[in-house]
């Protein structure tokens, strides 16, 4: 596995248009390495989500660059772009983003149907790793009967079950209480401490900086501290 | 299985109004397209139905006869001419118009009198439910369709009244021979026939030829023209393509029913589009998270698509079930829609493409999606 997993270099990414337009990221440089968790902490607006889809090959920065797996995105269209996430990259949101009328092992194997996986072994592996973040005996339930935390686990469990070498969280514990929270944060631990890959998690959250290998600080589109 | 049908099956259910709009919508537009095409090819059959059943290679007709119901005559000895030429195995007359017919109980009603020796080949009755070819020798015999029964004030075999002042008597009855006027026919002999019509003895219609085994058709047609004046030879082909463009193009009719079934396509179209894409707006989130998570655009428009199909099968069921009971009910009317194989198939297509075209709203909606939104939300 070639480490870093994502290298993002001198990322200047401009927003909006016109007299609305921000320059949410100004020059800032990060590599994901495999096997690291880091954090990303910081204040409301400082360009930490933006930060993020620019790794996570959502945006494509207006100046810098990202390389996936050494590889650059530069030149790359959308449809590229989208398999480069479906491919290398795993996310996993504040507000889950699960597929309401899909149960939670539908929900997994989603993930893998995108990629023209067949249904047999995409419900097998899909199964396994949902057992992997303890869901086992709810595999066949709605998002809408599952908790905050098991709708988080299901979203987590989707985001690794294609074998992602990144996987990046936004606040994924920002809506869920600290017990919760905790649950989640050390999944995403153990899930980094996989050699196979890198965890990037933006959050507020002071409890989880024990999980860290690593904590970056953003301020106004820059990252202006890391810790080791 | 994918799970692309599932993801389609649970849009399309799910908000249950929004589905139950989707299929009116399809149900409506199909069975008025049903209704207008199914109308066209039963005015397509009524209209040429005595071409189909005459036995002529040629038809000799009068010179700038419109349709098969045009009044224009022939003198009956330009027949001699006709047999003289030589190919010509017979030559057929047959006589045909509009005329009065008394109802028994009261007042008149027009038919169309269609006289032809019954002794002979020529254009006769078919499907007799009563009576049968050979009555329609005896004085005064006439055969009519059950179908107008009530029109002509008759109810069996052996009623009689009056065409035109003449005695006429109900000696067989057919069912389904039904005319695109409306009008009923009444078949009856040659003789009879002219007096019915008041045409005179000496003037038919129409000539059928039957050109014998080895003759060459083009030849004989040929002859004819130059062995008779002021006439027209006629292939039955021929002859059904002046009859339908006269009834159908002529008179507007065919175009009103095209416009009918244009308006029933356009109509469900614009419906099914608007509920495509309503449901795909209310899911644009979800197709905002496939795209984040790496789905390519093929996928999300198969989904789309697969919505749509869904819908068309379902509404096309529908809508094949309800044409069938308006089909099956309009039958035995004067007025009877048509359903043919090809046209249930046509209607398939036709209600896949237009489902798949409404889905077209829906995907430009999706192509322009940012799968960063999803974080926003
Ligand atoms: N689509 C957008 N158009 C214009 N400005 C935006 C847009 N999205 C974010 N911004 C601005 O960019 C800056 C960084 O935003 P964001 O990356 O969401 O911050 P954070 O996640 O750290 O709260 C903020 O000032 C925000 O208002
Ligand atoms: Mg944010």
């Amino acid at each position: 596995m070639t480490c870093p997993v994502i290298e993002a270099i001198d990322i200047v990414k401009d927003l909006g248009k016109g007299a609305g337009q921000v320059q949410a990221l100004k020059g800032i440089s990060l590599s994901l390495t495999c096997g690291e968790l880091i954090l990303l902490m910081g204040p409301s607006g400082s360009g930490k989500t933006t930060l993020l889809s620019v790794l996570g090959c959502m945006l494509t920065p207006t100046s810098g660059t990202v390389r996936v797996l050494g590889q650059s995105t530069a030149g790359a269209g959308p449809g590229d772009l989208a398999k480069l996430r479906r491919d290398h990259i795993g996310f996993i949101f504040q507000s889950y983003h699960l597929f309401p009328t899909l149960s939670a092992v539908d929900n997994v194997r989603l993930a893998l149907d995108i990629r023209g996986t067949a249904a047999e072994p995409a419900l097998v592996r899909s199964k396994e790793v949902l057992s992997t973040v303890g869901l086992s005996h709810k595999i066949n339930a709605f998002p809408h009967e599952l908790s905050g935390g098991e709708q988080q686990r299901v979203a987590i469990a989707r985001a690794i079950v294609g074998g992602a070498s990144a996987i990046l969280a936004d606040e994924p514990t920002g809506a869920l209480d600290s017990e919760n929270g905790h649950a989640i944060m050390t999944k995403l631990a153990e899930i980094a401490k996989d050699h196979s890959r890198g965890v990037l998690v933006v959050t507020h959250d002071p409890r989880i900086l024990p999980f860290a290998n690593r904590i970056i600080r953003m301020e106004d589109g820059r990252s202006c501290l890391q810790a080791a | 299985m994918s799970l692309i049908y599932r993801l389609a099956s649970r849009n399309l259910f799910q908000d249950r109004l929004r589905f139950v709009a989707t299929i009116i919508g399809i149900v409506f537009s199909i069975v008025l397209v049903t209704i207008q095409l199914g109308l066209y090819l039963s005015f397509e059959r009524m209209v040429t139905t005595m071409i189909d059943h005459a036995p002529a290679d040629l038809w000799i007709v009068p010179l700038g006869t419109k349709c098969f119901e045009d009044p224009s005559l022939l003198d009956e000895h330009d027949r001699d001419h006709a047999l003289s030429v030589q190919g010509v195995a017979e030559a057929i007359p047959v006589v045909i118009g509009f005329t009065q017919w008394t109802v028994p109980s009261g007042g008149t009603t027009p038919v169309f009198i269609i006289g032809s020796d019954a002794s002979k080949t020529g254009l006769h009755p078919w499907n007799f439910v009563a009576g049968n070819l050979e009555t329609l020798s005896t004085p005064h015999a006439v055969a009519v369709d059950r179908t107008y029964f009530g029109r002509l004030g008759i109810t069996k075999i052996g009623d009689t009244t009056e065409i035109r002042d003449q005695k006429a008597q109900v000696t067989a009855i057919t069912a389904g021979i039904r005319s695109f006027t409306t009008t009923p026919y009444v078949f009856t002999a040659l003789e009879p026939a002219q007096v019915y019509m008041g045409s005179g003895p000496n003037k038919v219609s129409y000539f059928l030829i039957n050109v014998s085994p080895k003759a060459n058709i083009d030849h004989v047609r040929a002859q004819l023209l130059e062995h008779l004046s002021k006439v027209e030879v006629l292939t039955p082909d021929e002859f059904r393509d002046r009859s339908r463009s006269f009834w159908l193009f002529g008179t507007g009719a065919g175009a009103a029913l095209f416009a009918g079934a244009l308006l029933g396509i356009i109509v469900g179209t614009v419906i099914v589009a608007q509920t495509l894409y309503s449901s795909t707006k209310d899911h644009l989130i979800e197709f905002a998270t496939l795209r984040a998570i790496g789905s390519s655009s093929v996928y999300i428009h198969k989904i789309i698509i697969c919505q749509a199909l869904l819908s068309a099968t379902i509404g096309f069921s529908l809508a094949a079930a309800i044409s069938l009971i308006i089909v099956k009910s309009t039958a035995e009317t004067a007025l009877p829609i048509v359903m043919t194989p090809e046209l249930t198939a046509g209607l398939f297509l036709l209600t896949v493409f237009m489902c798949v075209a409404s889905a077209l709203s829906a995907i430009v909606q999706v192509i322009r999606i940012d799968p960063a939104k999803v974080f926003n939300q």
